[in-house]
């Protein structure tokens, strides 16, 4: 079985190590979610499983196989990264965009065929953004632009999709749409989804495994059940709340109260 | 519900406008090409001796395919067309094709409009080596192009060195780099001008650019380093689409951003060196006509460059056309023509297309 694993994990740039001692695993079909504060190095953790920082100390194994050993076009056919607010060049069409997913599986020389047609139709048709294909970047509006990259993440037909943030500065509606649909893929297609989230109660909602980040280091990990509570939180964001089962699904669900004006 | 709506739009969506798109821009390019084909049969006939375009076809046709015709021209139109206005013409062809695939590779590199070969230092790197040529005593029509060569060369791998971070080369440091050894070379140039006294006047009509002189030894130096560097940057077109993006999500859609980079900065070096070296500096070409195919084809470089490369050859064979007839027998620099025609067809299609063309 495919599978992602970081064992004694360091990361950084230059002197500055941002990650430290992370081991994780995850398995297909599998939620992973990375919570923790700004600062905590949940974007580096990205940018080390895809390469483009080296760890400086510990391995990254895909399958088996240490990350530094794929070849970057092999490494793009096996892990899609949804990325933060990404910079998409604004004269190209939307379309155009998603086709670039599929860059990892054609050489220098081969053009996109019928069939690389087929699976960006099928990519963006789950994201549903066929309806503005024709559309040059530029004229969509942000919530557009991240559901492109999701569609061109999933253009790539990768086993591990890497989502940094992908519900920041999205509406509530498109929060929930863009993590069902992360989920649906996941459970559907057997994906592998890590996925690093601001939010305490989507994480609870939508994550079978959680790791909370705190200063670089594992704080803990474990099941929403196990993670999300009212001393973690304290522990890590210095926030004082309330966690309470959800009144649906007994998922533990985090209340805020505001402080008292002394 | 919403899902099963966008179905039904689906496949008429891609599969029918894409490829009619793909069409349409492959014929564009054929169609430049045969346009390329028709401005140098034209331009051919045109000049200080008018040859009619009955006699072109007739003197083509004799020379070109093995159908015999008996001569009703002197040897001397045969002269003029083969030895002097042909060299001149492909000279003109080659060099605007160069500038104008340099210029969209610089674009899209550093995924700024206002990149051409002047950027990063190149072309002044190139004006330099010519004009410690013309200081030479002797074997100008050797050493100018050859330190032109070296000129542009040194000046790349100078910028490339100082700029580079660590194993990266970053493009802020790079076109700053750029800037400023341009500026150095330039200063050192105007210096050695103004030293030079009475070898003055050939050296401003070298920098404001002129086909005048040109050869078929000189075609045959500049078409292999020229057609070898296009064909290169050809190839590279998708991953420089990808790299539109930006470097992080290039290198994560699987593309080898630093070898990449390293490629295509070569190949459009080597081309810009190659286009320098003959005729001087020729501006405007390597920013308009890439600007110009954007506007109208897209961003797509995978067409973008091969109409690039048909349409600066046309472009600076007809400004060079006009450059020898306008106030013949006097030539007007082909530089001041390439302005005076590129700056306001630039405007106008600005004018044309307000919308984001990068």
């Amino acid at each position: 079985m495919f599978y992602l694993k970081l064992e004694n994990v360091s990361l950084g740039y230059d002197k500055n190590t941002v990650i430290r001692n992370v081991s994780l695993q995850a398995r297909p079909a599998e939620m992973l979610g990375i919570i923790g504060p700004n600062g905590s190095g949940k974007s580096t953790l990205i940018r080390g499983i895809t390469r483009i920082i080296q760890p400086t100390q510990g391995k990254i194994f895909l399958d088996g196989s240490d990350v530094q050993d794929i070849n970057r076009q092999k490494l793009a056919q096996l892990v899609a990264v949804v990325p933060q607010n990404p910079k998409l060049p604004e004269p190209f069409t939307a379309l155009e965009v998603v086709v670039m997913g599929r860059t990892p599986h054609l050489g220098l020389l081969r053009y996109e065929g019928q069939q690389d047609m087929a699976i960006v139709t099928e990519a963006m048709e789950a994201t549903r953004t066929l309806a503005f294909a024709e559309r040059r970047v530029g004229e969509l509006s942000g919530g557009e632009r991240q559901r492109l990259t999701i569609a061109r993440a999933l253009a790539q037909e990768p086993k591990i999709i890497l989502m940094d943030e992908p519900t920041a500065n999205l509406d509530i509606n498109y929060q929930m749409e863009t993590l069902d649909l992360a989920r649906r893929l996941c459970r559907k297609q057997k994906l592998i989804v890590v996925v690093t989230l601001h939010d305490l109660n989507l994480a609870s909602q939508y994550c079978d495994w959680l790791v909370v980040l705190s200063n670089g280091v594992v704080h803990c990990q474990g099941t929403p059940h196990t993670v999300i509570n009212a001393r973690t939180i304290k522990d890590v964001y210095g926030a004082e709340v309330y966690v309470y089962p959800h009144p649906v699904n007994k998922l533990p669900a985090t209340l805020i109260v505001p402080n008292k004006e002394k | 519900m919403a899902l099963e709506s966008f179905k039904d739009a689906a496949l008429p969506l891609t599969s029918a406008i894409h490829p009619i798109r793909w069409r349409r821009r492959i014929y564009a390019i054929a169609g430049m090409a045969v346009l390329l084909g028709i401005t140098i049969v034209v331009t051919l006939g045109i000049g200080s001796t008018d040859i009619s375009f009955g006699t072109l076809i007739q003197i083509l046709a004799d020379k070109l395919t093995f159908v015999h015709i008996q001569p009703t021209w002197t040897s001397n139109t045969e002269i003029i067309i083969f030895d002097i206005r042909l060299p001149r013409l492909l000279l003109a062809g080659l060099v605007g094709a160069a500038l104008a695939v340099a210029g969209t590779t610089y674009q899209g590199l550093f995924r700024n409009p206002l990149a051409d070969p002047y950027l990063i230092g190149v072309a002044q790197g190139a004006a330099l080596g010519a004009i410690i040529g013309f200081m030479l005593p002797a074997w100008q029509i050797v050493s100018i192009p050859l330190l032109a060569f070296v000129g542009a060369v040194l000046a790349a791998a100078m910028v490339y060195t100082i700029a580079r971070v660590g194993k990266t080369l970053p493009m802020t440091t790079l076109i700053l780099a750029g800037v400023a050894i341009g500026a150095f070379l330039a200063a050192i140039t105007s210096y050695l001008m103004i030293a030079s006294g009475d070898k003055l006047h050939g050296i401003i009509s070298w920098l404001l650019g002129s086909f005048s002189l040109t050869n078929w030894w000189q075609v045959g130096m500049v078409t292999p380093y020229i057609l070898i560097g296009t064909l290169i940057i050809w190839f590279y077109a998708r991953p420089l689409n990808v790299m539109q993006l930006d470097e992080e999500q290039a290198q994560q859609l699987g593309i080898n951003v630093e070898q990449v980079k390293l490629i295509l900065l070569g190949a459009a070096t080597l081309i810009t060196a190659a286009a320098v070296c003959f005729c001087g500096i020729i501006g405007f070409v390597g920013i308009i006509i890439p600007h110009a195919m954007r506007l109208i084809w897209g961003p797509d470089h995978r067409f973008l460059l091969p109409l690039a490369t048909f349409a600066g050859a046309i472009f600076l064979i007809l400004a060079d056309t006009a450059a020898r007839t306008m106030l013949a027998p006097t030539e007007v620099p082909i530089g001041v023509i390439t302005a005076f025609l590129g700056a306001p067809f630039f405007l106008y299609l600005l004018r044309q297309k307000k919308r984001a063309i990068f």
